[in-house]
């Protein structure tokens, strides 16, 4: 019953998908396409921090590697654009193991400090290699296959591979895979006296993260047809951070409304007052201190408290 | 079929465990008893591997475990309860179960197959054998303090041990709780042969399950034996039981 409702619902937001680029003007589907390509790299860390209890502090990094894995590979090295979209995100995966596996000893804050310094050390190395990243001016004009090069088309393109990306995330966390990571991030202990990996599990979990960091970066490539700097900044991980937080972070959507919220708010408050971030403040602070499981967290627990649903998932 | 010989542990000078010594066999329910502070739960941190012995061995079904982590005596076939109760908060009761279930049988990789289409049988059947079937979709951080005691041994037992460790496993309950609970071990111990290890400040459990009984003082090892030998020791009635006794009226 209740995953009939579910159907019925995704089976409408995909229609209304569908056919926003006919009823908005282009800007508007340029804006769409990118709240879902950020709520997907927020959903990533969401993956690693809501659902993982991992303290993944520069998940930006991740996003930027992906992006720029595929934009050096199309506009540096000549390759196939369709082949630098699939490195990409392995690129940002590879990333994501090697630092992973040098800060998964550490735990909680020290394991997030440690990899915010080897992200910036990945940034400063981006930054300042001119000749093959362009330094801080980034590239553009990435040339992209002509079938996704028009607005729509690329719109399309973010929105399928976007939804199957979601789609994934969402099997694995509801897996056994999924659940036991959870139960790490409730209770490290009890995990492993119930014969669980603790480490084993939350690498695969950041690489996995990671993963699909770099899905959105190269969504992005393909929206924007640019990458720069600042995608792998850290003001970048703390942001898409305060989306899950916004949205709710034990909840699979919410980092994807978080993002819409903040995506929206810069995009129009900003038009008025360049002290957006002021209203993100405030926002952020009524959110903490009468919502603290987030948005979507709260709208769980009052639709719970009607009985509505069978299952939290 | 578990064998500690002389272990210790000190945390930062104090010695919590003093060369203890301690012997199971398979099949059998012992018991570890011992003034608050003897080190009864840092010798089943010792044993589980939470903590690593200073010095002295642990044997397990003849394979040294000395200093294993947890994740690994588990797998060996030793799986334990907490005295602190210790479960997965968020959940409910049977995702609490299926989650062991799914490690015992080394699933926690698969990462497409929906959990909820996995192991409930078997996941059913533990929560039957304990008595916690009817409570299975309740969030267990709602639950009363003696149902989640109760979890915490449905937990373990998902684990398929062979040795079974419960850390004061009544602590806390109601006195219809804790009979019910000393019905359940000694049903393990009957009906599914498991060895037991336990502690227990209720001496009146101690010796109406106990096949034998191990007596902590101050980190050692006083005395183990069964269950007469140990009432009639003088240094125990010394040590502890006219203490206790006298406490506990």
């Amino acid at each position: 019953m209740g995953g009939k409702r579910s159907i019925i619902i995704l089976l409408g937001v995909a229609i209304l998908f569908a056919f926003l680029p006919f009823g908005l003007p282009r800007f508007y589907t340029y804006l769409t396409a990118l709240i879902v390509v950020t709520g997907l790299l927020s959903t990533s860390l969401n993956f690693a921090l809501g659902f993982g209890g991992i303290f993944q502090f520069h998940h930006a990094v991740f996003y930027g590697a992906g992006a720029y894995g595929a934009a050096v590979m199309i506009a540096k090295l000549n390759y196939n654009p369709w082949l630098a979209f699939i490195a990409g995100p392995l690129v940002a995966a590879a990333l994501s193991l090697i630092i992973g596996i040098i800060c998964i000893r550490l735990s909680k804050l020290y394991f997030g400090m440690l990899q915010i310094s080897l992200g910036s050390l990945v940034w400063v190395i981006v930054y300042r290699w001119y000749s093959f990243t362009g330094g801080d001016d980034g590239i553009h004009g990435i040339s992209v296959p002509s079938i996704i090069s028009s607005s729509k088309g690329a719109y399309y393109f973010t929105m399928v591979t976007a939804g199957l990306a979601m789609f994934f995330m969402y099997r694995i966390l509801h897996s056994p895979f999924g659940s036991t990571l959870q139960g790490i991030r409730d209770n490290v202990l009890r995990s492993q006296a119930i014969g669980v990996s603790v480490r084993r599990h939350q690498l695969a979990a950041i690489v996995i993260a990671g993963f699909f960091a770099g899905v959105a970066g190269v969504l992005f490539v393909v929206v924007d047809n640019s990458v720069f700097p600042d995608m792998m900044f850290w003001t970048l991980s703390l942001e898409i951070t305060i989306m899950a937080l916004l949205g709710g972070w034990f909840t699979f959507l919410g980092p994807m409304l978080g993002a819409a919220m903040v995506v929206l708010l810069r995009t129009f408050v900003s038009a008025y007052t360049e002290y957006w971030t002021l209203a993100l403040g405030i926002l952020l602070m009524l959110v903490i201190l009468f919502l603290p499981e987030g948005v979507l967290g709260k709208v769980f627990e009052i639709w719970n408290r009607r009985g509505l649903t069978e299952d939290r998932g | 079929m578990l064998e500690v010989r002389d272990v210790s542990k000190s945390f930062s000078g104090f010695k919590a465990v003093n060369r203890a010594s301690l012997e199971v066999n398979k099949g059998e329910i012992v018991a570890v008893i011992g003034p608050n502070g003897a080190g009864k739960t840092t010798l089943f941190n010792l044993v589980t591997g939470i903590l690593k012995p200073d010095e002295g061995r642990v044997i397990f079904k003849g394979d040294e475990i000395t200093g294993l982590p947890v994740h690994k005596t588990c797998k060996k076939g030793i799986t334990r309860s907490f005295q602190v109760v210790n479960i997965f908060s968020r959940m409910t009761v049977f995702e609490n179960v299926r989650i062991s279930v799914l490690s015992q049988q080394g699933r926690t990789g698969t990462w497409f197959t929906p959990s909820r289409d996995l192991v409930n049988d078997e996941t059913a059947e533990i929560l039957e054998r304990v008595g916690l079937i009817g409570k299975k979709s309740s969030v267990c951080g709602a639950l009363s303090h003696g149902d989640q005691k109760v979890l915490e041994i449905a937990i373990a037992l998902a684990g398929k041990p062979e040795l079974l460790i419960l850390d004061e496993p009544t602590a806390g309950m109601s006195p219809e709780e804790t009979s019910r609970c000393i019905d359940l071990i000694k049903h393990l111990s009957e009906k599914l042969g498991l060895t037991i290890l336990f502690c227990e400040h209720d001496m009146e459990i101690v010796f109406g399950i106990a096949n034998r009984i191990m007596v902590m003082v101050r980190g050692a090892t006083l005395i183990q034996g069964s269950r007469d030998e140990v009432r009639s020791n003088q240094a125990v009635q010394d040590a502890y039981l006219g203490e206790n006794e006298a406490c506990s009226t």
